[in-house]
């Protein structure tokens, strides 16, 4: 295994346009989960750095140019942006292999770029943003004008450093939001990299700025700042409902939370089993299971039930384990010791519960966090392993007889994300897709994610959508206006 | 009946007609003979209704609360019981909400068809246009509002809303979505569930409709706590959506108290969504109860402290008035009361001396006699505390310009206020009175005020008053709120959006926009083979 370590060119707070240290002085260590040790040492935000951050962006939306200008005007710096992240897309492509153990191959063909892309589908919304003109059943003109709601906070995960945050910050800059965004501690280093990329593109400053901290400090601290009029949040279930409290108790900010899933993949004797198989499989090992919406309940009819299972374990067998960089490689390492241990515990769980270890179930070499892609079999609705959110490679397999069973099954979950649905039969489909209390069905495919797909979740999966023109509302206030008229020809 | 209607559009064409309503409300009023001619006396009118539903709805009945409790519900004008009302709490909550899950999960509502839900949903605002005076009496006796008001406007309303979002039944459309591949991806706008929903007292029944009316047209089904001040006509109203064919268990109306019966709707688990119009302090709690058990999505819209923006090249007559109406309208009890009066100072002077005259000749009475434009606050509390805000500006050196104190010596009657020399700091300029006190400030250029407008921590409403279309154009735009009323103020309409910015609230109600709040998004993507197009 070669380990190649990438420059970090920037390691301090953005705020304001300007790379700073923290107040306090203070920083913490990001750390490489190939081998544990540090690759960077970052400059640890907390209360008072987002105090400074959140008066930047007040600024610039109370008076700076960017809610002031054009949506055309937006529109070209946004697209300038993308620009000069597809240019740097090696680079970024590598800070997120080190810093997050994702598959560095795929990151620089397809995460970065996608990111970049997800920028210019909303640069593309900027100068598209309308009100209505209403129909009042009396003499008055009204209207609705759709306005940027202000200053935003935005607090993100570690597992998709790059995609989610442009998937926050893109739609509240088409709106002519200004905002203040906490990366993940595992992850900060590409999100610093984005923001100088912004500023090089003209994005004024005071408009995005990026606080790195933790989450009881700086995250806590931005979820109950009184000048922070709305707070988009992509997490666990638990910190969703920290955040929620904390709008509630300061200025009742907005909130929108896509949090955790437990999301079925339910597969039915007519479906194509070898795409069946590769879909169930990648849906626990993509991003190392490191996925809100991995397919984590793997149900399969009884009809196919032996042969799926067979099957799915020798593709588990192939799978490529080591060190993110190689292009061989299929999986790299968890992203840190926590997560690490956590599922190994769930494993272990599992094993105690009396679920059937079919493959996997240990770490890979005894240096940095690699877990073998792990299935459990005879696994029964009430463990914990198909309760709980694992967020690794670990597969709950369970077995169904008709389609009634499957829709109780899937629905049998605290949460309400994804769900895939593997069949040839329309009818199938249709009752399937429509009984799942989730927001997104996948049929025939899995985590087909989209600009223009609107993603998000029921239940306590959370609540409000990014992606689409409906993420695109969430950074607008509706205002109505109203005057009478007075001789209209029409009404 | 008829003539009635035609009264509710003449008040509606009123409202936008150069006369801008020359003689208020009184005048309008005195049209509608039916209590006019009862003679002012210390007595009491009698309310011509008799009250018929004082337990909880659940599952299509009518039932005692678990616990056997019942409450008080008094009248305003007197102080006395009305009638006693089964109390709500958490086991009745869970009862209720129990049915809307059945009712939601596996009865006929969620699946008949949109067209279906439609023609029902049109069936209640029929009978309800039936008992539009009964209705209104129980609304007038129960909160304290005008008759007038109640049975000439706000039951006509209510019918009118239930029509709009019957209308929306079967016009709610996911959409085709454009894939970056080989897909086939649409969006299902489905119903969230079971909805909870809290109301408060100032509009009993326009609140139930605000509320009701977009859940159901989505599909969804409902428990809705009421008021404790305002119990009655809700269960009067929910009752008629059964007669119109309801299924049991998709309307469920629970009275009760905030901290029992609210609190366990707020934090139920198997409550799928949460609506709440009340105070901020409130909205604080649900919305916390809503984080800590299932993490439902809360609409609220909240508490206010509108501006109200007189400039420099208005009418003076006419903007009295209508800051008059901002103002007084309900008895200051609406969330968007046009509570702080701005006034260009080279019309200040005029005004304040203008404003002081229309409250004096304000009318307060028996919100059953004919004419009358003011009744009484809805309860002691709230009457207390309105006087106590009315001491502390006249402590903070605002001056008392009339009114003041209490009228009569029963009931919850408060005289018409006006304070002129109100400074923003002063807690009469800065908190949420919700009574008849007008307070009337002074500015000089619009960047002032703007600034100053937008100096409160609510952002539900904002009133300009100005024929300059820049102006006008401008202050729209500068002022953080939800609804912007230029020229008029007050203005509710089904297709009109209401909510609020800042701490006013979040997510809209009426309109298209409150669709929104009942209907979950489905994406669902399909992966397709050789397609034709893409």
């Amino acid at each position: 295994m070669t380990t190649k370590m990438p420059t970090v060119k920037f390691t301090k707070l953005f705020i304001n346009g300007d790379f700073v240290d923290s107040i306090s002085g203070r920083e913490f260590e990001t750390i490489d989960p190939r081998t544990e040790e540090v690759i960077a040492r970052i400059a640890e935000g907390s209360k008072e750095d987002i105090d400074v951050a959140v008066k930047a962006s007040r600024v610039a939306f109370d008076h700076g140019s960017w809610p002031r200008m054009t949506g055309v005007e937006r529109a070209r710096i946004m697209m300038k942006w993308a620009d000069l992240i597809d240019e740097n897309a090696e680079e970024i492509a590598k800070l997120d292999a080190i810093d997050a153990g994702k598959l560095y191959h795929f990151c620089k063909a397809i995460e970065i770029p996608s990111a970049a892309n997800t920028i210019r589908y909303y640069a593309g919304a900027a100068d598209k943003i309308h009100g209505e003109v209403l129909k009042p059943a009396r003499e008055f003109h009204a209207y609705t004008l759709m306005e940027p709601i202000g200053v935003v906070g935005h607090i993100i995960p570690w597992n998709f450093p790059s995609s989610m945050f442009v998937t926050k910050v893109a739609p509240s800059l088409a709106a002519g939001c200004t905002m203040v965004l906490k990366p993940a501690e595992q992850t900060p280093l590409s999100a610093l990299f984005y923001a100088h990329l912004a500023k090089l593109a003209g994005i004024p400053n005071g408009v995005l700025n990026v606080v790195p901290g933790f989450g009881p400090t700086a995250g806590a601290a931005l979820c109950s700042h009184m000048d922070v009029d709305k707070v988009s949040f992509t997490g666990s279930t638990k910190v969703g409902r920290e955040i929620m409290c904390a709008a509630a108790n300061s200025n009742l900010k907005p909130v929108s939370l896509e949090l955790g899933g437990k999301s079925p993949l339910v597969v039915f004797d007519d479906a194509d089993l070898d795409k069946a198989i590769q879909l169930a499989f990648l849906g626990v090992a993509y991003n190392k299971g490191e996925i809100c919406v991995a397919g984590s309940r793997v149900f399969v009819q009884e009809g196919i039930y032996d042969e799926f299972e067979k099957k799915l374990v020798e593709k588990a067998k192939t799978w490529v384990i080591g060190d993110p960089f190689d292009s061989k490689v299929q999986q790299g390492p968890q992203v840190d010791k926590k997560q690490f241990e956590k599922i190994l515990s769930y494993i272990e769980h599992g094993k105690r519960e009396g679920a059937t270890l079919l493959t996997g179930g240990k770490r890979v070499g005894n240096k940095g966090y690699y877990i073998e892609p792990t299935i459990f079999s005879n696994v029964k609705e009430d463990m914990l392993i198909a309760q709980d959110e694992i967020f690794g490679p670990v597969m709950a397999l369970m077995k169904f007889k008709t389609i009634e069973e499957a829709i109780t099954s899937a629905n049998n979950t605290r949460y309400g994300l994804a769900a895939g649905i593997m069949t040839k039969n329309l009818d199938t489909a249709n009752i399937m897709s429509r009984s799942i209390r989730a927001g997104t069905i996948w049929i025939n495919c899995y985590f087909i994610f989209g600009n223009d797909i609107p993603y998000g979740g029921y239940k306590m999966s959370g609540f409000g959508r990014d992606f689409g023109l409906e993420a695109l509302h969430k950074y607008l206030q509706v205002k109505s206006v109203v005057t009478p008229i007075y001789n209209s020809p029409w009404l | 009946m008829a003539s009635s209607l035609r009264i509710s559009r003449l008040i509606s064409r009123s409202f936008s007609s150069t006369s801008l309503f020359p003689r208020g409300w009184s005048y309008l009023g005195s049209r509608h003979s039916k209590y006019s001619t009862a003679v002012a006396t210390e007595e009491p009118i009698k309310p011509s209704v008799q009250v018929e539903h004082t337990q909880l709805l659940i599952d299509g009945k009518f039932v005692d609360a678990a616990s056997g409790k019942t409450f008080q519900t008094v009248d305003p004008r007197t102080g006395e019981v009305i009638a006693n009302v089964a109390e709500g709490n958490s086991e009745d909550v869970d009862r209720a909400v129990a049915a809307a899950r059945t009712a939601f999960d596996h009865g006929p509502w969620p699946k008949m068809t949109a067209y279906e839900r439609q023609r029902i949903l049109l069936r209640a605002a029929d009978l309800i246009e039936k008992h539009n005076d009964e209705i209104a009496a129980l609304e007038t006796w129960d909160n304290g509002k005008p008759y007038e008001q109640s049975a000439n406007v706000e039951i006509p309303m209510l019918v009118r809303l239930i029509r709009y979002y019957a209308g929306w039944a079967d016009k709610i459309h996911g959409l085709t979505v454009q894939a970056d591949g080989p897909h086939h991806v649409q969006t299902l706008h489905e119903p969230i569930g079971v909805a909870g929903q809290i109301i408060p007292w100032n509009f009993p029944l326009l609140m139930f409709a605000w509320k009701v009316g977009p859940a159901l047209a989505c599909g969804n089904t409902i428990v809705l706590k009421t008021a404790e001040q305002t119990p009655l006509s809700a269960l009067y109203a929910a009752k008629l959506f059964h007669e119109a064919g309801l299924p049991p268990g998709v309307l469920n109306v629970v009275s009760g108290f905030g901290p029992t019966a609210g609190a366990a709707l707020a934090s139920h688990m198997d409550v799928d969504k949460l609506a709440f119009t009340g105070s901020t302090d409130t909205g604080k709690v649900v919305l916390e109860l809503a984080a800590k058990s299932n993490l439902k999505p809360v609409t609220l819209e909240l508490g206010g402290k509108s501006p109200f923006i007189v400039c420099e090249d208005a009418d003076v007559d006419q903007a009295v008035e209508l800051a008059h109406f901002a103002l007084f309208f309900n008895q200051g009890q609406c969330c968007c009361a046009g509570s702080r009066t701005f006034v260009h100072e080279s019309v200040y002077d005029e005004f304040v001396e203008k404003a002081k005259a229309r409250a004096l000749k304000r009318s307060v009475g028996d919100p059953f006699k004919g004419g009358i434009e003011q009744g009484p606050q809805i309860d002691s509390d709230q009457f207390e505390k309105i006087l106590r805000y009315i001491r502390s500006g006249v402590e903070n050196g605002a001056t008392l310009e009339t009114g003041g104190d209490r009228h009569g010596n029963k009931g919850y009657y408060i005289q018409p206020t006006v304070f002129s020399n109100v400074k923003d700091g002063m807690a009469i300029a800065k908190e949420e009175i919700f009574g008849p006190v007008q307070t009337i400030l002074k500015f000089k250029d619009l960047g002032e005020v703007v600034q100053r407008a937008n100096n409160t921590r609510y952002g539900l409403a904002a009133g300009v008053f100005t024929q300059n279309i820049d102006t006008a154009n401008s202050l729209t735009r500068a002022l953080r709120v939800g609804t912007v009323w230029i020229n008029c103020f007050d203005t509710f309409d089904a297709a009109i959006p209401f909510g609020g910015y800042k701490m006013s609230g979040q997510g809209r109600e009426k309109g298209e926009y409150s669709l929104k709040n009942y209907l979950q998004v489905k994406a669902v993507v399909t992966s397709l083979k050789n397609p034709a197009w893409l």
